[in-house]
Order: C-alpha cells, then structure tokens, then sequence
C-alpha cells in the first residue's frame, strides 16, 4: 500500500472527512460491573487513589494509583478468558497479533427489540434479515449489536432481578453460525458482557463467550455511541492494555466513520 | 487534763518575723519572693547570711527546686535542711521541726520560709497538679477547685448544725475590719454583712467573700535556742507547745471536725494554759466555715456552737475575741504556702508587740493554727501552735 | 424533673462555631480501671482481697490493712448524696463555658465516698445510683443519678455531656445494603435521629430490605461506597457537616484462612472494603467531626464501628476476615486518639457470627441484626466504648481474658 493512503486517512481524519466517534464509557469505580455469585471471585471494581493534587504530597503534579479488574469499563475480552480458549496460540492480550486491534464493523440494530424485550436475543433470522438489506457480513469483521442499552441509568442498565441480569444479547445458534459461517473477528455489545444477562441457562452457557474464544475470537462489551455508527464501513480500533497474560483489559474503543 | 509526756520546748523561741507585702499578680518567681524574704531577715535580725545554718522552706510555685537547690541559688551553707509541702499546715510543720532541730543543738538559726509566686496561670495550674486524689477524682469534677470541695463540706456542717451565711460572714465581714489596719492587705476596702450575703455564689454556699484571692508573696521566722537571740539581743518569743495530725478521722463519711479535736488537750496541757487565756488567736482562713469549725476543735465552744460562739464575739483587733488580726487569708490574700505562716508571723508580731496599726493591747499568749491539704475531700494536715511573749 | 431538650435550630451561620474543649484529663494509671469499667458500662471499684473493703479513689494500698491486693471488681452501684454543690465559675475552660456545673459527694452503701457528677435530678439525702462515664476528655469519671426514672432523664444538660445519645443528631449509617446497616437506620431513627443518611454502594444493584428505607420519613439514602475515596470525599462534602453520630456498617465477610484459599483477590476486596474502607470514611469524616464536637445540641459526639469479635482472636474458618476485622480494630483505636480532642466517642461494638447468609452453616447461637442495632442505640445512650453483643461475644471477651492460649486452640475446630 502506498504511504499516501495513511497520509490521506490522516488528513480526512483532520478534516473531519473521517470522524472519530468514542466507543467507551469514562472508566469511573461508579460504572456498574459484572456481577456473579458472592461466592465466587469477583472483578474488583475500578478504584482511584490520588497520590498527589498540587499538594504536600507532589506539589506541582497531579496524579493518581488506579486499581481494576480486566473485565471493568468498556472492555475488551481475550481468548484465553474463556475455557474454550484456553489452549489457543496467542490467546491472551500481550501476545494476540496487533493487527487484530483495527477491523471494520457492521452494526445491527436491535434497539427496537430491545426496548420492547429486556431479554431480547439476536438470532440468525434477524442477522440474515439484516444482510439482507446491507449485504453478507465479511469475514474478519466485528459485529456490534446495537440495544442502545447504553443509554439507560446504572440500575436500568444492570437490569439485576432476583434470577439474574436480564439484558439482550445473542442466542448459540447465531454465536456458532456468525464465527464459524461469517468468520467474523469479534462481537461487541452495549451490555455488561457479550452475553445475555439470562445466557447462563443457554446451551452452551455462555454462547458468544464459548464460540468466540474458542475460534480465538474477542468480545467487546460496555460500549456506546453505537447509534452514531452506519451499518457497515466502520472502523473499529480496540488495543487492549498490554497485561502479561491478560485475558482482557478496559480500552479506549474508537471508530472510524466516513462522514461521506 | 491531759498529762502531755512530751519534751518541752525549754528555751526554744522564735524571732524576727518577716512579711514581703504582696501583690495580686507578679512576673517575679516563687524564687525571687523566697529571696526577698530572707534578704529581709537577714536585716531584721542583724546577722549574716552565713550565720544561717538551718533552712526550712515551703512553696507551690520553686517548679524542680526544692530546699536543696535553693541553698546553691542563695549562697546559703546550712547543716540542717527542709521542704515541707503541707500546704496551709507548712509553718506549723516548719515550727515544729526547727524547734526540735534547733533544741537538738543540730542547728543554731533556722530560717522558715515559705513564698510563692502567682502568674495569671499558676493557680489554675496549681489546681490541676495539686494531687493524686485530686487529679484522679476530684479536678475531673467542675474543675471548681478548693471553692467547690470545701463547699461541700460548708454545705453539710451548716445544714448539720443550723448555720447561717449571716454566721458564717461574720467571721469575713470582722477580718475585713482587721485589714482596714494592715496596709498590705490587698483588700481596702470595707466590707458589710450586706455585702457579704449579697456576693455572687461560687460554688453553692460558697459566695465571693467565703473565697480568699491567691496572690504572691513571702513570709518568714527564725527558730532559735533563747540563748541564741539573747547573744543576737534578738526580741523572741517563746514556744509553749505545738500539735500537728493528719488524716483524722478518717471514718467521719464528711469532715465536720479537724484534726485538732484530736489533740486539743494535749495542745493546752504542754503549754499548761486553758483556752481562755490567751489574748489573741490566729486560725487559718482558707474559709470562714473553716475557722468556725477551729472555733469548736481548738476548744473556744462544743462542737455545733461555733455559730453561736461568733455571733457572741467581737472577733476585730479591738474586741474580746481578737482574731486574725492582720486580716488573714479572706483579706490580705493567700500567697500559696505563704498563707499558712501569714497567721503565725502575725501572732509572733502580736506577741512581741511589733504589730503595729494591728497590734492588739498586752497581747503576750498567742495561738495560730494551719490546716491543709484537701487531697479528696477534706482537709488532711492540721495543727496548731502556743507562743508567749517575752514578759512571760 | 428535667425539662427535655428542644429540638436544634437551624445554625446562625453568623455566629462561629464553638470549638471543642476538653475537660482535665490527667489520671494516674491505676485509676484506668475506672477508664475500662467506663468504657464497658460497668461500675467496678477496688475491692481489697485481703479485707474485703471497697476503697476509691484509686490507690496502690488498702487504707485498713495495707495489702497491695487491690482488684477492680463489679460493685453495688447504690449511694445516698450527701451534699452538692454548683461550680459557677471553674477555672478550666471546659467547665467554665459549661457552669454552672453540679457536683457533690455521695456515700456509697458498699463504703467509700465518692465526689461524683449529678444528674439534675438527684437530691441531697437521696438514693443514687452511680456509674462511671467517659466525659469528653475520654476519661471515666464518677456519675450519679437518680434510682429509678425519671421524666426525660437522658435531656440532662450533664448527662448528654457523657452520653451520645441519637435523639435530635444527624447519623450516618455507611452501608444499608447490609442487614445490620439497615436494622442500625430504623433503630436510630426510632431513637429520635432528625435524620439517617443510610449509604448504599451500587444503587444499581437491588438489595433486600431496600423497601423499608426508600422513602421512609427521615431516612435519606445516598450513593456511597466506602471503598472509594472519590464516593467518601464527595459525600462528606455534601453532607460532612452535618453528621453528628457516623455508624461504620461496613461488612464484607467471606469465609476462608490461607491455605485453602488461592491467592490474595478475595483478602483484597476484604481490606478495601473494611480497612481501606474505614480510612476513606475517617479521612473524609473525621476532621469535620472532631471540630464540631461542641457544636450545640446537636454536636458531633460518636462514632461506631461494628466489628467482629474475631478482630480479637482469629477464627481460622473465617481467618482471613477475622484479620481484616483486628486491622480495623487497631485502627480504630488509631481514630479514637485522633477524635478525642473533639470529644468524640469512639465506640466498637464487638459481634459474633451474625445470623445473616456468610454464617450460614456457622450453629448458633448467632446475632440477630437487630439485637446489634438496638446494642448501638443503647451503647451510644450510655456513652460507652465497648460492646459485646451477643454470647459467642460475650464468650469470647471472657474467654481471652482468662486464657488466650486456650481461645486460641480451641477456635481451632
């Protein structure tokens, strides 16, 4: 490829001909997390402590220790976070190639559906529906399920009830067609993981994160402004943290959106 | 009549007694005031400071020092050394124990000193460090200080025998008469029955003119052998006898008696005189309640008609009963430990006839007491001492 | 009679904000026996082994016989006052800008006599009762009271100086996601709080109970996480001034010692919630507290910890627990040194296993949430330092007072 087309990106992205549209929600100890079990190990939640505020402690900086689990924020998840990755080459976020961390997107939008069904589920009819419309998903892409549920409040947005979380997510069938027919690079939601809030009772549990790890696919969760990306022709740039072995880490997600 | 099988004091006597006039408040320290004191002597009696060879000395406010360091301060060389900190029975203490020193031939001048300073803060302070009983359980309590301990005990032995204020502020309302004389008293002005009753309370029942004012000051004697001052052409006067207890009746579930009433009779019977011969009498004033209860234990009435016994009395330098006739603590101030000689310097003025504006006519027996220390709840030390002028 | 106290007025906020003093605080060591009997709500005197007498104030002799057997032992609180007296013009600061101030000295049936703090509503001649009380210097001091009831008894101007009672305060209950958090707000509401701020951590996520505090009148629920320093800071400064009584139901109880466990995550989420937790709460809460410790009726006067008795001697089953529980412990006796010129109590009130889901297959006896909140209401009334809720509780403070060692090996099981 010639250098120009980077200079040419780099020029369209100045000039405001590509946007760059956020995709992460501000990494706060508010944002609300997965919640499992009391019983088992839980994702600590984001923890910030001030060092120093122009003070006696650092008078002319300002900084702070920040403490997290990988899978806090707007998140990304490795291969190795599933047991179905577990064995793969390269699962984990210091070792995935980087050339991973930039791949177009097509976006299906569900937030009709799931204003009407907290539970709703995406299924392989409704992703062939869309390319009907917007054509085949090309492999190496992601796949962002637009809910809109980014833009509920915390207690909304975490949707716990006595049985457990109930937001939408994919169902299996669509899981295993979308990386075994459509091979796609990743799939990414708007929710608290890249399953549904009640996908423990699916079979298998857990489907996106078992088909997506075990093809040594990634998940992007907790996102946002996904209703301000077209269908399809977004690109999607989302570089993990370099965490030794890491199975995921929050992450700045950007898109690139021609304004075209 | 009590037999007293103690050894007499045969030719001991007391000599050159000494008041640095006191002030309300003062930068100087316990020390300076100690020093003018004995600088004073030393002129009154006509000797040198090297003559001195006993010391005894009593103050709140010396900080670290005590006797020992206050030698060096002074440039005095003595072989017979003491620090009472008694409180208002110091002198008495001081007396007794130079007496003996002095009749011992172990020393041959003692000087009894005691001296305090009052800084804004030192009485507060002398409050607060005055005890570990104090500190522990009564400081803690209002912080009321002496004011509020001896107001319980005021308020039980007035409601126990029918005291009045009235009764009580006779006592103030005569000593304020006797000051009037004294131009060192800090008090100057006069001061009615009226007023006395109309003072504003300190610590129920006790109101303003029951409380004495702390102040600095000093007081001093010599102690010596008759044939000391004799050689010193010193004016002397003798002692006849002297008591001292502490912790009395210790049962009694609140003081109505000191420890006087325990050793009264052998206090008349060593000096071989009864109460009604002595010609003026020197109690110590921390309150008025305080001197009507010596009024009883000293032996002047019975226990109960100590209020009676003032009200049939005229307790100023010209009456029948003269008393505390400088004014005493309620009048001229109570200079801490000073306060507990301020009686006894009077009462060896008053028998050497050097009172002056005080003096009370063909005064020759003498007696002055001191009480003190109220560690919990009530007083501990008492005592009391006879002296008889030289016509004796 | 006393008359009872009227409910605060709005502060004049042109009038500065009277400063806390302390009354005098030097004691002799021995005389903190009363200190202990004070701080656990006990009346103890020195009782001579050798002759039997009770003697005060406290000595290193026995004045009948001169044996050095002197112990702190329970006594009968019951005296007669002999004789009071009103302190108008004291010469320390504290107790000048509190005269008059009434005292007197009280005969107790078991001997001694003792100069002691009045309630109003004692009377010369009269039966008291006495106890010993932690004044606003943190010692114990000697208080008498009235045998039996009296009308609003607890309104006495002296008495609230030694107790922190709820009535007309501000509180600030931490963590009302938790049972005891919750039983502790209703109980201090019903005490006479003005007002309970009950903080919830997550507000995202529903929590049992949450109907019986939202919208209650006089409970306000706010976003709280102890844990996090940015939560503690801006809530302090929203509501810091205003938090009179602060009760830290901060709870995060997992089973587990060392061995069994694999690594630290779950220590971690223990320490940042009890410990961490408890030093954002003092830093953002304290330093407000400790100056407004003589702000009027509704001063600052207390804060609470609930901690587990296990902070005293570790139980391996919940090892890891009990030392994050013994970290706060320590701390807070860190605190209670740093709130003391404010004249803030600080009071621990010491539970074992509580009957919620963490103790499940503990066997009882186990606390019922709402025996701990009572505890607190009733500890803050009496003004004490210590409590010990429950029998396992109980058990366990006797218990290491007599033998660690055997404590020790017998949690073993």
């Amino acid at each position: 490829m010639h250098s120009k087309t980077l200079l040419d990106l780099a020029g369209a992205i100045a000039s405001g001909a590509v946007r760059v549209i956020d995709l992460s929600f501000t990494l706060s100890p508010d944002f609300p997390v997965i919640v499992l079990p009391p019983e088992f190990g839980q994702a600590a939640p984001v923890r910030i402590q001030e060092i120093s505020r122009y003070d006696a402690r650092g008078p002319a900086w300002y900084w702070n220790n920040v403490t997290f689990g990988e899978h806090t924020g707007t998140h990304f998840d490795a291969p190795i976070h599933w047991f179905t990755g577990k064995d793969l080459a390269n699962n984990a976020v210091d070792t995935m190639p980087a050339k991973d961390m930039i791949a177009p997107a097509c976006v299906i939008d569900c937030s009709a559906q799931a204003a009407q069904d907290p539970d709703f589920v995406l299924t392989v009819p409704i992703v062939e529906a869309w390319e009907a419309r917007h054509g085949r998903i090309p492999s190496r892409h992601w796949v962002l399920l637009r809910t809109d549920w980014s833009k509920k409040g915390w207690r909304d947005y975490s949707n716990l009830r006595d049985d457990g979380a109930h937001t939408p997510g994919p169902n299996a069938a669509v899981m295993k067609w979308l990386v075994e027919e459509r091979g796609i690079i990743g799939f990414g939601t708007e929710t608290i993981g890249t399953d549904a809030g009640q996908a423990g009772h699916f079979e298998p549990p857990y489907p996106a994160h078992h088909f997506l790890h075990g093809a040594g696919r990634y998940g992007l969760q907790c996102l946002c402004n996904l209703d301000q990306l077209p269908p399809i022709g977004a690109i999607v740039v989302a570089s993990p943290l370099k965490i030794q072995n890491g199975s995921g880490s929050p992450l700045r997600v950007i898109a690139l959106v021609s304004s075209a | 009549m009590t037999i007293s099988l103690r050894t007499p004091y045969d030719g001991i006597v007391m000599a050159a007694p000494v008041t640095i006039p006191y002030v309300r408040y003062s930068i100087d320290s316990a020390q300076w005031w100690i020093g003018r004191a004995l600088s004073a002597i030393v002129a009154q009696a006509g000797i040198r400071v090297s003559d001195i060879d006993g010391l005894c000395v009593s103050s709140f406010t010396l900080g670290a020092d005590s006797g020992i360091g206050l030698t060096q301060h002074f440039g005095l060389c003595v072989r017979w050394l003491d620090t009472i900190p008694l409180g208002g029975a110091s002198a008495i203490a001081a007396l007794r124990k130079a007496a003996r020193a002095v009749q011992a031939r172990d020393a041959d001048i003692v000087v009894c000193v005691a001296g305090d300073t009052n800084h804004v803060d030192s009485f507060r302070s002398t409050l607060e460090n005055f005890s570990r009983f104090n500190q522990d359980a009564v400081y803690p309590y209002g912080a009321g200080g002496a004011n509020s301990s001896f107001a319980l005990i005021a308020r039980n032995y007035m409601r126990r025998f029918g005291v009045t204020r009235e009764d009580v502020g006779r006592i103030a309302v005569a000593q304020r008469s006797n000051a009037l004389r004294n131009p060192h008293a800090l008090m100057k002005t006069p001061l009615t029955l009226e007023q006395y009753l109309a003072a504003r309370p300190i610590s129920d029942p006790i109101h303003l003119f029951d409380c004495v004012m702390p102040c600095a000051g000093a007081e001093a004697f010599l102690v010596m052998r008759e044939d000391t001052a004799a050689s010193l052409r010193l004016p002397a006067a003798k002692l006849l006898s002297t008591i001292e207890r502490h912790n009395a009746f210790a049962d009694d579930p609140m003081q109505v008696r000191g420890g006087w009433a325990m050793d009264i009779g052998e206090l008349y019977a060593m000096a071989g005189i009864r109460p009604d011969a002595l010609d003026v009498v020197q109690t110590y004033d921390d309150y008025p309640i305080i001197t009507m209860m010596q009024f009883e234990d000293l032996g002047f009435c019975s226990k109960g008609e100590g209020a009676a016994f003032v009200r049939q009395h005229d307790l100023t330098v010209g009456g029948d009963f003269p008393h505390n006739t400088s004014g005493g603590q309620l009048s001229v101030g109570q200079a801490g430990a000073a306060g507990a000689y301020l009686g006894l310097v009077e009462g060896l003025r008053q028998v050497l006839g050097m009172a002056g504006p005080t003096q009370v006519a063909d005064a020759n027996l003498c007696l002055a007491s001191g009480f003190g220390m109220i560690n919990y709840d009530r007083g501990l030390a008492s005592g009391a001492a006879i002296l008889a002028g030289p016509s004796r | 009679m006393t008359d009872p106290i009227e409910a605060p007025r709005r502060k004049n906020p042109l009038l500065r904000t009277r400063l806390p003093t302390s009354p005098p605080r030097a004691r002799s060591r021995t005389s903190h026996g009363f200190t202990r009997a004070a701080a656990e709500g006990r009346f103890m005197l020195q009782r001579c082994e050798a002759c039997g007498k009770f003697t005060y104030p406290a000595r290193e002799a026995c004045p009948m016989c001169l044996s050095a057997r002197l112990v702190f032992v329970d006594a009968p609180p019951r005296g007669t006052l002999l004789a009071e007296t009103t302190a108008r013009v004291p010469s320390d600061v504290y107790f000048r800008e509190r005269a008059p101030w009434r005292v007197g000295l009280v005969k107790m049936d078991c001997g001694p006599t003792m100069i002691s703090h009045l309630h109003a509503d004692c009377a010369e001649g009269v039966a008291v009762r006495m106890s010993f009380q932690l004044d606003k210097s943190g010692q114990a001091v000697a208080f008498a009271r009235p045998e039996a009831e009296t009308p609003n008894m607890a309104d006495d101007r002296q008495w609230r100086e030694m107790s922190a009672d709820p009535k007309f305060r501000r509180v600030f209950v931490t963590n009302g996601r938790s049972a005891i958090g919750r039983e502790a707000a209703l109980a201090l509401k019903a005490a006479g709080a003005n007002v309970v701020f009950v903080g919830i951590a997550e507000p995202w996520r529903p929590f049992a109970g949450e109907e019986l505090l939202r919208g209650q009148d006089g409970i306000e629920l706010v976003n709280f996480d102890a844990a996090n320093e940015k939560s503690t800071g801006d809530l302090a400064a929203d509501i810091g001034g205003k938090v009179d009584i602060l009760v830290n139901t901060t709870e995060y109880v997992r089973p587990g010692g060392l061995l069994d466990r694999k690594g630290t995550s779950i220590a971690r989420d223990e320490i940042d919630h009890a410990y961490l937790g408890f030093i954002n709460l003092a830093q953002a809460f304290g330093p407000v507290m400790r100056m407004r410790g003589a702000d009027g009726i509704n001063n600052s006067v207390a804060w609470v910890n609930i901690l587990s008795v296990h902070a005293l001697a570790n139980w391996p089953a919940f090892g890891a627990y009990s030392a994050s529980q013994a970290a706060c412990l320590s701390l807070s006796h860190c605190l209670r040194a740093e709130l003391r010129p404010g004249g803030i109590k600080l009071m621990n009130v010491f539970t074992g296993p509580v009957d919620t889901e963490w103790f499940q297959t503990v066997p009882p006896p186990k606390v019922a949430p709402r025996a701990i909140a009572q505890a607190v209401v009733a500890g803050l009334r009496g003004g004490l330092e210590e409590m010990y809720v429950g029998d396992v509780a109980e058990e366990i403070r006797q218990r290491l007072a007599a033998n660690p060692k055997a404590l020790e090996r017998e949690l073993d099981r």
